[in-house]
């Protein structure tokens, strides 16, 4: 079996990292603040998420400069009314032609974590995620594909594989140079789709697809091992004829070895991202592993949080 | 009247080699779905998709949205009965241009009620971006196609396989959103579609025969459905209107015809001949249709009750005027299912 595990490296910090890991602990600040200002949002998922999705924008990926207005206009229409187009919001991923990787964004409930990504890599101006959840806007709380940095509609999981699939045959058939990345979180790897795409890409050789998995061992009624296990995922994603590599989720050096450097020639390949739904806040801990939507429960604990964001800031501001 | 074989296999061959654009999806049917000359002549436009429809379906949105037609070939009912979220999030919300070519409508197949789509335009018409065709005879197999061109979004094909009749002349093809006006008159209206108007002419022709005037038309676009053809039809009929379908009687020709007539204010009798909210078994075609009354024996006494009067037409009479005594789906050789 040819998965691998990739450990943390060594105290060989690069410029870059520490950027990246800058970068995805002001997205989760930034989550969190807008968690306390309208009590309630997808905050676990941007933990867990944040060092992958700044590792994927900052690092691996290769995206042009972001095509999308600052502050994202009104939903202006479902595509085929209105003179909407399909795929609106992957304009702030940047051009789509040759060259240029392509994100996908599967689990569509992690949209705050890439609304936040967009806003700390320079692609979303912060007005933008104020728009977060107010009637019609697009920068809606489970996004789709008008959303800032969507480029499908996913909300119904396990189809993104799939498209993606489409999408990276497509630019086959076009000669076209440029891989598709596509984020998947862990929960979607109980629908059969996932497993009927994962087939079709070995079948088709789609070397140039790359799952990402947020394995953050979450779901809406609990940890996964508990509401349906998907483990060993690895050697399951072997055997349907992937590549699967496995590396802590909150590395940003490993994430981005993983991707570099695991050979995968003729197989797509499947990183499975092993992270914490609670990285960076420990007061979120006692609630695990029931964490989907965080709210709070009263003021005194509203209070408590805002303390927690407060201190943190002034950490890191010293810090810098 | 004329008997044309394999006329979708080598229409879309004919239609996809001039344009490279043009993808073949097959879901493991290819034989059974006519895509086997089109694997052989343009193996690089075909794609194997195995049976995992719901893949299928994402992944065919996916070629989509990069400028890429997909033609997906398998049973009607598999098309849209396991994959509806697939079609619904992944093809029919970015509004793209995915061609559902879908086989065996209704009820026949003798494949049973896992192979009958009975449903699939009750719960189509309902997708905001889809457009349905249904074709009725070989000239609309050869120009179906060709139609689908004029619809930037999804399409859904109800589409016929093997021998089938050619109904209507060569030279005049199928038109989007527009009824074939089949006879004119003023006692009954008889809106048909699919490998029913084949069943419908026969009974138009013995019962005009009588002297019944029958205004017949078949439909081969069921959404959109804002054909003005249709209110006239069912505004100048003295007794009523009559739909005749291979589809469960809610959700299909027949409501389409009931919501056009009902907004449009016109006060007439309406039947819906069709499959009677059942779901099917494994049988013939002739005893299926026969069994449901979605036949032309179905139409004439349907019609008798409608203008009040016996027509005298029997099995006898049918053959004597039939189109072709051994035409038609019925004739339609056994396949693999």
């Amino acid at each position: 079996m040819s998965t691998s595990t990739l450990s943390a490296p060594g105290a060989t910090d690069l410029p870059w990292a520490d950027e990246t890991r800058a970068i995805a602990d002001r997205v989760r600040r930034r989550v969190l603040a807008l968690t306390i200002d309208r009590n309630g949002c997808y905050l676990s998922q941007t933990l867990s998420s944040a060092d992958l999705l700044a590792t994927l924008y900052t690092r691996v990926m290769k995206l042009g400069p972001s095509e999308g207005a600052p502050i994202p206009p009104p939903f202006r229409g479902v595509p085929g009314r209105d003179g909407a187009r399909f795929g609106e919001g992957a304009a702030y991923n940047g051009p789509q032609g040759a060259g240029y990787d392509r994100l996908l964004i599967s689990p569509a409930h992690y949209a705050v974590a890439i609304y936040a990504t967009l806003v700390e890599t320079g692609r979303m101006s912060p007005e933008g995620l104020e728009q977060f959840n107010v009637d019609g806007s697009t920068v809606e709380m489970i996004g789709a594909e008008h959303s800032p940095g969507f480029e499908l509609t996913t909300g119904s999981f396990g189809q993104a594989l799939s498209q993606a699939g489409g999408i990276a045959m497509a630019r086959r058939l076009r000669n076209e140079a440029g891989r598709v990345f596509v984020f998947i979180s862990d929960g979607e790897l109980e629908e059969g789709q996932t497993w009927e795409a994962l087939q079709a890409l070995a079948f088709y050789k789609m070397d140039h697809v790359i799952a990402c998995v947020d394995v953050n061992g979450m779901q809406y009624d609990g940890a996964t091992k508990d509401v349906m296990n998907i483990e060993p995922i690895a050697s399951r994603v072997e055997a349907f004829g992937g590549v699967a590599v496995t590396v802590d989720g909150h590395d940003v050096e490993a994430i981005d070895r993983a991707i570099a450097q695991t050979p995968h020639e003729g197989k797509p390949l499947v990183v499975l991202s092993y992270s914490d739904s609670t990285r960076g806040i420990p007061l979120l801990q006692p609630r695990k592993p029931h964490l989907h939507f965080v709210r709070f429960k009263d003021e005194a604990e509203i209070a408590q949080y805002r303390a927690f964001a407060a201190e943190w800031q002034a950490r890191t501001t010293q810090e810098a | 009247m004329e008997l044309v074989s394999q006329v979708h296999e080598r229409n879309l061959v004919e239609f996809a080699r001039k344009r490279p654009k043009v993808l073949v999806l097959s879901g493991d049917l290819t034989a059974s779905t006519e895509i086997g000359l089109f694997k052989k002549q343009l193996p690089e436009q075909f794609f194997s998709m195995g049976m995992a429809e719901q893949n299928m379906l994402s992944w065919a949105g996916g070629l989509a949205r990069e400028g890429f037609v997909p033609f997906l070939h398998t049973f009607a009912v598999f098309l849209y009965r396991r994959p509806l979220d697939q079609l619904e999030m992944s093809v029919c919300y970015p509004n793209l241009p995915v061609r559902l070519v879908g086989f065996l409508p209704g009820v026949s197949t003798p494949g049973g009620v896992t192979h009958q789509a009975i449903e699939d335009l009750s719960v189509l018409r309902g997708l905001p971006n889809m457009s349905i065709l249904e074709v009725g005879d070989a000239t609309d197999v050869e120009s179906v196609l060709a139609v689908t061109e004029q619809i930037p979004g999804p399409v859904y094909l109800r589409m016929m396989r093997g021998q089938i009749p050619r109904l209507f002349p060569k030279d005049q093809p199928m038109r989007l959103n527009r009824a074939r006006v089949l006879t004119q008159g003023t006692d009954v209206a008889v809106l048909s579609t699919g490998l029913c108007t084949e069943e419908a002419m026969r009974a138009v022709a013995a019962m005009r025969q009588r002297g019944v005037s029958i205004q017949h038309l078949h439909v081969s676009t069921l959404k959109p459905f804002s054909d003005p053809q249709v209110v006239e039809a069912v505004s100048k009929t003295k007794h009523g209107v009559i739909t005749l379908e291979n589809h469960n009687v809610i959700g299909g020709l027949g409501s389409a015809v009931a919501e056009v007539m009902a907004e449009n204010g016109v006060g007439r009798k309406l039947v819906r001949l069709g499959v009677k909210d059942t779901y099917g078994q494994g049988a013939s075609f002739p005893y299926l249709m026969r069994k449901h009354g979605i036949d032309a024996q179905a139409l004439i006494e349907t019609t008798e009750r409608v203008v009040g009067a016996r027509l005298g037409i029997g099995a006898e009479d049918l053959a004597a005027v039939s189109l072709q005594a051994t035409a038609g789906a019925s004739a339609e050789r056994l396949e693999a299912l």
